[in-house]
């Protein structure tokens, strides 16, 4: 049996009133792909906030390969192997491509092996052409690519990613799709995002979220056929 | 950027020689000495505003507390070499603290301002009262608002009676400069700075990609404060009294006017800011028609409305613009030709 790399138990994120999380149980295994689901505002987020440390959860435990890391930084916790990318774009905008990238890899490689880590990187996410343009000067889509070299680049046994494909173009989310493909070889890797088309192509397994809570957890086409999750999600989009 | 560092090293050095070689024959070196130690107090904020996003209201709370620390050292031990490494280390130490508590605090940047313009109030403050024979650190008065003269002032290190004044001293002090600036960008260019610029740009990123924020932004303070203790120290020995007025407001507001001025960002610009604008006000203090403070202020005003990243970042603009207009035109015909149809 594969080796739990990630675990929450009744995980309640509370923001005055509103219950963001509401007692999630959440297990993930080493290389699995895993996407979360569910209507604006349920919670999908603040869950992923509370497992990088960048919420501290009102209630309940976060462990990592079995360590409890509940309350830890969120430099801590990236430093376990923890990739991760937030759903408003997170770069260093003044900084080139290259460097971007560069910082990425540099925190677990010296500064040669980080340097040759990036030219790689770069190349396998066809950024050559603008590996030293400022990240400032780039189209959403290039932004969204970068911010997925940072995280590749460190080579991560967890990865979580909140809505990496959001605004792309079909050409970018097919090298996306790719370049999590790769990542699964080595990592678990959560996805939440709102495009169906692109859940069925990299999905298995399936988490919804409702008003904080987890509605629902299996295999895409059970959930996707569903009459609830339909009520609470996909009615609303269709 | 690589393999180019020995080139650099070698242009700063030339341009260097030549400026402290030409300068005294246009300015005063007793003037022109405390310029360079103000190039330097420039620097040491440039350091950590430009490079770092820290903008720190005290500035001249390490500048203060570098040149008290070499005058009562300085009385105590009665030889120079001591007192200055010490001026060094005690500002030094004071800001690992400070630091440590408003980042590992996770201060957001505006109380960060307000802590540390509220510290240089309390040590003007502090100071201010410590006019009282009981105010004593070893055989020196503190003396208060009064200040305390009369400390023994740089030597030829383990020589307390060949002192270093007028014209050395002004190369010992532009020779510190060199150093200092050299140092600045090698910080800069090593992995230390890289990612001290990528917090300056998005620490939450950084602090993602694993990078501890809080631990990095102390150090870069704490090196930030060395430097203007070293300003510090230079400056004690050049007006041979320190007084509480080192750690007044006006001075650290005076820092960051120099930076905006000079150009946030850059190592020359806060250099340059400095030594200008003080060399301006040193003028304007030569005469009673126009009031020094409104020409700093109206500067400052003219550069942010007009030039808001600062002088140096403006003629590098330029500069670029004039390279590329050249090339441009020494282009061959058939080129443009062939662009245009
Ligand atoms: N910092 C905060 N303070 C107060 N309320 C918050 C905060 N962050 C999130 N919330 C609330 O928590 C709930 C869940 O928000 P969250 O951002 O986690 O949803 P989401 O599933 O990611 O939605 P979306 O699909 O729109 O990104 C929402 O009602 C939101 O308004
Ligand atoms: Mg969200």
């Amino acid at each position: 049996m594969a080796e739990t790399v990630l675990e929450t138990h009744g995980l309640t994120m509370r923001f005055g009133g509103v219950t963001a999380s509401d007692n999630v149980n959440f297990k993930l295994k080493a290389r699995e792909l895993r996407c979360l689901i569910g209507p604006n505002g349920a919670g999908k987020s603040t869950f992923f906030k509370c497992v990088t440390g960048l919420l501290t959860p009102s209630e309940g435990h976060v462990y990592m390969r079995g360590q409890d890391v509940t309350g830890w930084q969120p430099h801590q916790i990236a430093s376990l192997g923890v990739g991760i990318k937030t759903q408003t774009p997170n770069v260093m905008d003044a900084l080139s491509v290259h460097e971007n990238i560069w910082l990425a890899a540099r925190r677990f490689n010296d500064r040669a092996e980080a340097s040759a880590r990036a030219d790689d990187i770069i190349d396998r996410l066809a950024l050559g052409p603008i590996a030293r343009t400022d990240l400032g000067q780039l189209a959403h889509g290039e932004r969204q690519r970068v911010e997925l070299g940072l995280v590749a680049v460190a080579d991560p046994w967890l990865v979580l990613l909140d809505e990496p494909a959001a605004g792309m173009s079909a050409d970018d989310v097919a090298r996306m799709t790719q370049i999590i493909h790769d990542m699964t070889r080595t990592a678990a890797v959560v996805i939440v995002e709102h495009d169906m088309q692109f859940i069925r192509s990299v999905a298995e397994t399936v988490t919804v979220f409702h008003q904080g809570a987890v509605l629902m957890e299996d295999h895409v086409d059970k959930v996707m056929s569903d009459a609830t999750v339909r009520a609470v999600y996909l009615g609303k989009k269709a | 950027m690589r393999g180019t560092g020995g080139r650099d090293v070698l242009i700063t050095l030339v341009v260097a020689a030549l400026l402290i070689w030409i300068m005294p024959t246009m300015i005063a070196t007793y003037t022109l000495t405390v310029l360079v130690i103000y190039g330097m107090l420039g620097l040491s904020l440039g350091l950590i505003w430009g490079f770092g996003g820290i903008l720190c209201f005290g500035q001249a709370a390490f500048f203060g507390l570098g040149a008290y620390t070499y005058a009562i050292a300085a009385i105590n031990i009665g030889e120079s070499t001591v007192p200055m490494i010490l001026a060094v280390l005690v500002p030094a130490l004071f800001a690992a603290i400070l630091g440590a508590i408003m980042f590992y605090g996770r201060l957001m940047d505006v109380y960060l301002g307000v802590i540390t313009l509220v510290v240089t109030l309390i040590l003007f403050k502090f100071v201010n009262t410590t006019a009282g024979p009981q105010y004593v650190i070893g055989k020196a008065r503190i003396g208060g608002y009064n200040g305390i003269p009369g400390f023994q002032t740089l030597n030829v290190p383990g020589d307390p009676g060949a002192y270093i004044w007028g014209d050395p001293f002004y190369y010992v002090c532009a020779v510190a400069l060199v150093i200092v600036f050299l140092l600045v960008t090698w910080l800069l260019r090593s992995s230390f700075g890289r990612i001290a610029v990528g917090i300056r740009e998005n620490e939450v990123r950084m602090a993602l990609l694993g990078y501890d924020v809080a631990a990095r932004k102390t150090v870069l303070f704490t090196i930030g404060a060395a430097i203007a203790g070293l300003s510090g120290a230079l400056f004690a020995n050049w007006s041979e009294i320190v007084t509480p007025s080192l750690f007044s407001l006006s001075q650290s507001a005076e820092i960051i006017i120099w930076c905006i001025v000079g150009g946030l960002g850059t190592r020359l610009g806060p250099i340059l800011g400095a030594a200008g604008l003080a060399y301006l006000k040193f003028m304007l203090g030569q005469q009673s028609m126009i009031d020094n403070t409104l020409i700093t202020g109206l500067i400052l005003v003219l550069f942010v409305l007009f030039l808001p990243r600062g002088l140096v970042p403006a003629v590098a603009t330029l500069w670029g613009r004039i390279v590329v207009g050249t090339r441009r035109r020494t282009q061959p015909r058939t080129m443009r030709r062939t662009r245009h149809g």
